[in-house]
C-alpha cells in the first residue's frame, strides 16, 4: 500500500480493495447460484408487481426486488412500500396507465440500477413497470434486452 | 482383501474449479504427510489431460503402466503402482493416455477408486479443473472432498461452482482448503478475509497454506514440502491439514491476525479507535 493509498484511506475516499472484492463475490455469486437468467428475473419482478398492484397500491420508486445469498442459501428479496389498500381488487391483467415498451424498458433500467447500487432506489416513474399481457410483454422483450445490456455496459 | 478395509477406506476428492490454485500440490504433499503419519495412502491422478502429480512427486521417471491399463486389465493394479522412494507407503496410480477422456465413465472411475481403496487406509483423487465430465468421473468415485481455492475472486468464484456440483453428489463432507494467504496483504484489507471466504463458501476450513516460496522450490524438486523434517510454513500447513483428516484437534491461526509489520498494526488500531474505514 503507497502512502496516497493510506491517506485516501484514511480520509475514507477509497474503499480496501479486499472490501470490493468481497461485495462483488457475493453480487455475482447470487446470481450464479439461482439458475435464473436476468431477463427472467426481469419477467419475474414485473410479474410479482402487477399482481401486488392488483390488491394494493405500491410505491414504485422504493420497490426492491433482489437475490440475496446467506449460507449458501439464495432467496428473493422483494421490498414493497404499501401506500395503500384497494377496496376492491383490479382484474386480473389489468395494471396502471402505461405503454407495454416504456414499461418494460423503464423495469429493465431500474433493475439495473437495483442490482448495481441496492440502497439508491430505483429511477423508474410510478405505476409504469406492469405490462398488460403476455402479447405485450413478447413485444417488449426486444427492447428490453438492448436496455438491459447497454446498461449493464462498464 | 476383506471388505471391512473396503469400507474405512477413506476416498477424498481434491478439486478446486479454477486451475493453478494448488490442487496437484495439496494432494502430492498431503499423500507424503499422511503417508508419514504411518496411513496406506494411494494418490489417483485423473487429470487425464494434463498430469501432473507424477512431476510433483518425483516420480514420473518411474512409471510403466497407468490407469488405463488398470482398467483394460492388461496389467494388475500392483504393477501399475508407483511406490515413493522414501515413503513406501504411499503409491501413485498414473492418469492414462489423455484419449482415455474419450472414453471413460463415472463407472470406470469407481471401478478404479475401488481397487484402490482395497489396499488404503486414504485414497486421494486429483481432480482436474474445471466442472466438465473429467471433473465429474472423478467426483463420482468420491465419498469425500476437499475444495482448494485462493483470496481470489475467481478462485472462489469457481469453487462455489464446484461446490454447489458436490451438493447434488453424494459427496460429504466437503471441507475447505484456503491456499497462497499473505497475511500482510489481508492485514491490510488488500485480500479478502478469511472468513470472507469461509462465510461466503459456508464449508468448515480444514487448513490454511501461506504463500510460501519454497513450493516452487520443491515442485522444481519433485521433492513435496512435507518430507522435511523441519518443513516451511507451507509445508506445516500441509501437516497440519493431514492431523486435521486423521482427526486430530490441531487449532487453526489466522496468519493475518498475528504480529505484524508496524505500519499494519498501526493501520489496525486507528481502524478500530476511529471505526472510519
Amino acid at each position: 500500500m503507497t502512502v496516497l493509498d493510506f491517506i485516501n484511506r484514511l480520509l475514507g475516499r477509497e474503499k480496501p480493495s479486499g472490501t470490493m472484492a468481497r461485495q462483488r463475490l457475493q453480487l455475482v455469486l447470487a446470481h450464479d447460484r439461482s439458475d435464473l437468467n436476468p431477463e427472467l428475473l426481469e419477467q419475474m419482478r414485473r410479474e410479482i408487481l402487477e399482481v401486488v398492484q392488483r390488491y394494493v397500491e405500491i410505491d414504485i420508486e422504493s420497490c426492491d426486488v433482489s437475490l440475496e445469498t446467506e449460507d449458501r442459501v439464495t432467496a428473493l428479496l422483494a421490498n414493497l412500500p404499501i401506500k395503500r389498500t384497494r377496496e376492491f381488487p383490479l382484474p386480473i391483467g389489468s395494471g396502471k396507465p402505461g405503454g407495454p415498451d416504456t414499461g418494460a424498458k423503464e423495469s429493465a433500467a431500474s433493475l439495473d440500477n437495483a442490482a448495481e447500487n441496492p440502497e439508491a432506489g430505483t429511477a423508474s416513474p410510478p405505476a409504469t413497470a406492469v405490462t398488460p399481457g403476455a402479447d405485450a410483454l413478447q413485444d417488449g422483450s426486444a427492447a428490453e434486452r438492448g436496455e438491459t445490456s447497454a446498461a449493464s455496459q462498464p | 482383501m476383506d471388505a471391512v478395509t473396503t469400507a474405512s477406506a477413506r476416498i477424498i476428492l481434491i478439486c478446486s474449479g479454477k486451475g493453478g490454485v494448488g490442487k496437484t500440490t495439496l494432494t502430492a504433499n498431503l499423500g507424503v504427510a499422511l503417508a508419514r503419519l504411518g496411513k496406506t495412502v494411494a494418490v489417483l491422478d485423473a487429470d487425464f489431460g494434463l498430469r501432473n502429480l507424477d512431476l510433483l512427486l518425483g516420480l514420473e521417471n518411474r512409471i510403466i503402466y497407468t490407469a488405463q491399463e488398470v482398467l483394460a486389465e492388461t496389467c494388475r493394479l500392483d504393477q501399475a503402482l508407483v511406490k515413493h522412494k522414501q515413503q513406501p507407503n504411499l503409491a501413485l496410480l498414473p492418469a492414462g493416455n489423455p484419449r482415455m477422456l474419450e472414453w471413460l465413465t463415472p463407472e470406470d472411475m469407481q471401478t478404479i477408486a475401488r481397487l484402490l481403496a482395497e489396499r488404503s487406509d486414504y485414497v486421494l483423487i486429483d481432480a482436474p479443473a474445471g466442472i466438465e465430465q473429467g471433473f465429474k468421473n472423478a467426483a463420482a468415485a468420491a465419498r469425500e472432498a476437499i475444495v482448494i481455492t485462493t483470496p481470489e475472486v475467481s478462485a472462489v468464484r469457481d469453487a462455489d461452482r464446484v461446490i454447489g456440483l458436490l451438493s447434488t453428489m453424494d459427496v460429504k463432507p466437503v471441507q475447505l482448503v484456503l491456499n497462497r494467504v499473505r497475511p500482510k496483504m489481508m492485514a491490510n484489507q488488500e485480500m479478502l478475509a478469511v472468513d470472507d471466504v469461509t462465510d461466503i463458501l459456508a464449508l468448515p476450513l480444514l487448513g490454511l497454506v501461506q504463500e510460501d516460496e519454497r513450493v516452487i522450490i520443491s515442485t522444481n524438486r519433485g521433492e513435496p514440502l512435507t518430507l522435511e523434517d523441519n518443513p516451511s510454513p507451507a509445508g506445516q500447513a500441509y501437516l497440519n491439514i493431514a492431523r486435521r483428516l486423521c482427526g486430530e484437534d490441531i487449532p487453526l491461526i489466522d496468519p493475518s491476525k498475528q504480529r505484524h509489520g508496524l505500519r499494519a498494526r498501526l493501520l489496525n488500531k486507528l481502524r478500530k479507535t476511529t471505526g472510519l474505514f
